[in-house]
C-alpha cells in the first residue's frame, strides 16, 4: 500500500509560539485519516503546511508523492482542498462557481459537462446552478464548496473542519458524501472537532496543543482507556465537576453535554462514596452509572495521562 | 507535471473579476460614473478661465477720457464695475471684504495730461489673497490699459506706429482652459480607475477569506495578476473614449494627432497604472487600506504633480524633481501632444518608450508581489 501523505517532525512556528510541534504521520491510499481535536490544537496549521498554503518552520514530508517543502504547486495539482470556512464567491452563482474552479484545474470541454453535472448532482444542487452562491443556506453552501474540491478528481482531498456550524442532518448528509467518496478510491483527510465524526474514520490523530498524542483506529484508541468510567446526571453539573476534581477515587472528571464523566480507579467503590461525597457538600445527584467510554473520553483521558490541559 | 502559463486559468480568472465588477454598483459607478463627472465638472465649474473679475473704479478725473477707460474695462467682459467710489479710502474695505478684486484709480487730470501728449498713470489696486486671480486680474488690466493707451496715442497723433508685434497662440488658439483639461483628465481618470478598482481586486480577496481557495488551486501568479487585469484595461479604454467623447461633443477640443498612437500609449499606460493598483493591493492584503494608500501614491501625485492642475516648471525644485518619476506627467505631455499638436511618434517617442516601459515595470512588480503564501 501507497502512502498518500507522508510526514516527519513537521512543525510551524509563529513567532514563539509553536502551533504545530514535530507532527509525524502517514496516510495510506484510500483512508479517511482524521485530525480530532479542540480548535487551536494545531489542525489547521498542518493541513494549510500539507498543500503548500504555508511553508513549514522545519521538518520534512511528501503529499501526493511530491515533496512539500519544494513541489507545493505539483501538490495543488494532485489535492482538492475545502477550507475551514467558506471560501467560494459569494457574489457568484453557483454555475459560476463551478466554472471558475473547473477552469483554474483546467477541466474543460466535454469533461467540465460531465463533471458539473455529477457535482452538483452529489451536491444536490441540479437545480440550483443559478442561485447566488451567498444565498444558499450554509449547508448548501459546504456541499458546494466540496463538489468545487472535487471537480477534477483528486486522488487526495482536505477537509477542514468541513461541517463545522452545520446542523446535526446536515452533517450526517455531509459524511454519506465522504464515504461515497472514499468508496470511489479518494483519500480523504479530514479534520473535526466534532468527537462523534471522528468515529466514521478508518484512523484518527488526536491532536492537542501542535502535538499528536495519540494515532489509531477509533477502537483501538477507546481500549487503550483502562480505567473506568461514570457517567453522573444532576442537576448541577458544573459544580459536580468541579467538585470532584482531586476527590478520593477520582482521576478526572469532565462536563459532557449536560453530564459529568468521571474518571475513577475502582468503579464499585467509587459508585458507593462518590454520591454520598455529593450529597454532604449539597450537590444531590439523579443517578451514577458505569458506561463505556467515548472517543471524547478517551481524548480526555490522554490529556490527563499526559499531565496536560485541553485547550481550547 | 504542467507548470507553464495556462491560457485556460488566466480566462477563468478575467471571467470571475468582469462578474464581480459588472454585480458591484459601486464599482460600476465607479467606473463609468465618476469620470463623465469629472470631466464636466473640470471642464465647466474648475475652469481656469477667469471672467466677470468684480472692480470698482475711483475717478477723479470725470472726463470722456476717464469714462473710455473704465468702458475699454467692461467691454472686455473680463471686469464688471460693481461700485463706484467717492473718496479713497472707501477702496480699502472693499477689497478687504472681497466684495472687489480691483480697484481702478484714475487720477485727476488725467484727460488733460493724455491729451499734452505726457505720462497718464492710472492706478491698480489688486487683492493679493487669491494670488491665482491677482496675477490674472492683473494681467488683463495691464493689457486692457495697454490698448488703451496705444489707442490714445494714434488718435492723438494719427501715426501707425512703425513695429507692431502681434501675437498668435499655437496649438490652443483661444486659450481654453478645457482644451488643456481634457486630456490631461484622461491620464487622471486612469489612475483613479487604478487606484480606487484594481486596488480592492486582491485585497478583496484576503477580506473575504476567498484567498485561500483561491491559492489552494495551481493557479499561477501571473495568471491571476493579468486575468484581473485585463477587465479592468477594458473598463479604461472605454472610459478614454468617453472623455475623449465628451472633449469633443462637449467642449469642441480638438484631435489632431494619431488615433492610434493615442491609444497605444494608453493601453500601455494603463497596464501601468492599474498593475500599481494591483501591486498596492497584493502588498497591504486590506481594502481599506489599499484604497487610501492607492489615492495617496497614485491619484493624489497625478492630480497635483503631473503638470495637469499646476505647471510643473513653476514648481519648487523638490516637487519638480518628485513629478520625474510619476508617470501621469509623461502621459499628459503625450496626450496634449497629439491632441491638440497633432505631433506623433517621430517627435513623442521617448514618452511612448516610457509608457511602456512603466507597464511592463509595474506588470511585473504586481506579479512579484502577489504570494500565495498565507501569512
Amino acid at each position: 500500500m501507497s502512502l498518500a501523505v507522508s510526514v516527519r517532525d513537521l512543525t510551524r512556528r509563529f513567532g514563539d509560539f509553536t502551533a504545530v510541534d514535530r507532527v509525524t504521520f502517514d496516510v495510506e491510499e484510500g483512508e479517511i485519516f482524521g485530525f480530532l481535536g479542540p480548535n487551536g490544537a494545531g489542525k489547521t496549521t498542518t493541513i494549510r503546511m500539507l498543500i503548500g498554503l504555508l511553508a513549514p518552520s522545519s521538518g520534512t514530508g511528501a503529499v501526493a508523492g511530491f515533496d512539500v517543502l519544494t513541489e507545493t504547486e505539483a501538490i495543488k495539482h494532485s489535492i482538492g482542498y475545502m477550507s475551514q470556512l467558506f471560501s467560494l464567491y459569494a457574489d457568484l452563482t453557483v454555475d459560476e462557481n463551478v466554472q471558475f474552479f473547473a477552469g483554474l484545474y483546467g477541466v474543460r470541454g466535454e469533461r467540465l459537462k460531465r463533471r458539473r453535472r455529477e457535482v452538483l448532482e452529489m451536491a444536490g444542487l441540479a437545480e440550483h446552478g443559478r442561485r447566488i452562491t451567498g444565498d444558499l443556506p450554509l449547508g448548501w453552501k459546504q456541499r458546494l464548496a466540496l463538489g468545487t474540491a472535487v471537480l477534477h478528481e483528486p486522488p487526495l482531498l482536505f477537509l477542514d473542519e468541513p461541517t463545522s456550524g452545520v446542523d446535526p442532518i446536515s452533517r450526517r448528509a455531509f459524511w454519506d458524501l465522504i464515504y461515497g467518496l472514499a468508496a470511489g478510491g479518494t483519500t480523504v483527510f479530514v479534520s473535526t472537532h466534532y468527537m462523534e465524526e471522528a468515529e466514521y474514520c478508518h484512523r484518527l490523530a488526536l491532536m492537542n496543543r501542535g502535538r499528536i498524542i495519540a494515532l489509531d483506529r477509533p477502537a483501538a484508541l477507546r481500549e487503550t482507556m483502562t480505567e473506568p468510567l461514570l457517567c453522573i446526571t444532576a442537576e448541577h453539573g458544573p459544580a459536580i465537576a468541579q467538585a470532584l476534581q482531586g476527590a478520593p477515587l477520582v482521576l478526572e472528571a469532565a462536563m459532557f453535554g449536560r453530564d459529568v464523566h468521571v474518571m475513577v480507579e475502582d468503579a464499585a467503590a467509587a459508585r458507593e462514596y462518590l454520591p454520598a461525597l455529593l450529597e454532604g457538600k449539597g450537590l444531590p445527584i439523579r443517578a451514577i452509572e458505569e458506561i463505556r467510554p467515548s472517543l471524547e473520553d478517551v481524548f480526555v483521558a490522554l490529556v490527563h495521562r499526559e499531565g496536560g490541559a485541553v485547550l481550547g | 507535471m504542467r507548470s507553464g502559463l495556462s491560457f485556460t486559468r488566466l480566462l477563468a480568472v478575467a471571467r470571475k473579476e468582469a462578474i464581480h465588477f459588472l454585480r458591484d454598483r459601486r464599482s460600476l459607478g465607479l467606473a463609468f460614473g465618476l469620470p463623465a463627472a469629472m470631466v464636466l465638472a473640470f471642464g465647466w465649474i474648475i475652469s481656469f478661465d477667469i471672467r466677470f473679475i468684480p472692480m470698482a473704479v475711483f475717478d477723479q478725473d470725470r472726463t470722456q477720457a476717464s469714462r473710455s477707460l473704465v468702458d475699454a474695462f467692461t467691454a472686455s467682459s473680463y471686469f464688471v464695475v460693481t461700485d463706484r467710489l467717492e473718496r479713497y479710502g472707501d477702496a480699502e474695505p472693499l477689497l478687504n471684504r472681497g466684495a472687489v478684486r480691483l480697484v481702478l484709480v484714475i487720477p485727476p487730470r488725467f484727460q488733460a495730461r493724455l491729451s499734452s501728449g505726457g505720462p497718464a498713470p492710472v492706478q491698480a489696486l489688486v487683492d493679493g489673497g487669491d494670488a491665482n486671480t491677482a496675477i490674472i486680474a492683473m494681467t488683463y488690466a495691464r493689457g486692457i490699459v495697454a490698448a488703451y493707451s496705444t489707442r490714445a496715442l494714434l488718435g492723438a497723433r494719427r501715426v501707425a506706429p512703425r513695429v507692431g508685434a502681434e501675437t498668435r497662440i499655437w496649438y490652443n488658439e483661444r486659450l481654453k482652459s478645457s482644451h488643456m483639461i481634457v486630456p490631461g483628465l484622461i491620464a487622471v481618470v486612469m489612475m483613479i480607475i487604478a487606484a480606487l478598482l484594481t486596488s480592492l481586486t486582491v485585497a478583496r480577496e484576503w477580506d473575504r477569506g476567498t484567498m485561500e481557495q483561491l491559492a489552494a488551486t495551481p493557479v499561477h501568479p501571473a495568471e491571476v495578476i493579468v486575468g484581473k487585469l485585463l477587465p479592468y484595461l477594458v473598463v479604461g479604454l472605454i472610459d478614454v473614449l468617453v472623455i475623449g467623447f465628451i472633449g469633443d461633443a462637449v467642449f469642441r477640443v480638438p484631435f489632431r494627432g494619431n488615433f492610434l498612437f493615442f491609444i497605444g500609449a494608453s493601453f500601455f499606460f494603463l497596464i501601468g497604472s492599474l498593475s500599481l493598483g494591483i501591486l498596492i493591493s497584493a502588498a497591504v492584503r486590506s481594502q481599506m487600506l489599499a484604497v487610501q494608500v492607492a489615492m495617496i501614491s497614485t491619484f493624489l501625485p497625478s492630480l497635483l504633480l503631473s503638470g495637469f492642475m499646476f505647471d510643473i516648471a513653476n514648481m519648487p525644485k523638490v516637487l519638480q524633481a518628485i513629478s520625474l518619476v510619476v508617470p501621469a506627467r509623461y502621459f499628459i505631455t503625450a496626450v496634449r501632444g497629439i491632441m491638440l499638436k497633432g505631433v506623433g511618434p517621430d517627435v513623442l517617442w521617448p514618452h511612448g518608450l516610457g509608457m511602456i516601459l512603466f507597464g511592463t515595470v509595474g506588470l511585473a512588480l504586481a506579479v512579484r508581489a502577489f504570494r500565495k503564501e498565507l501569512r
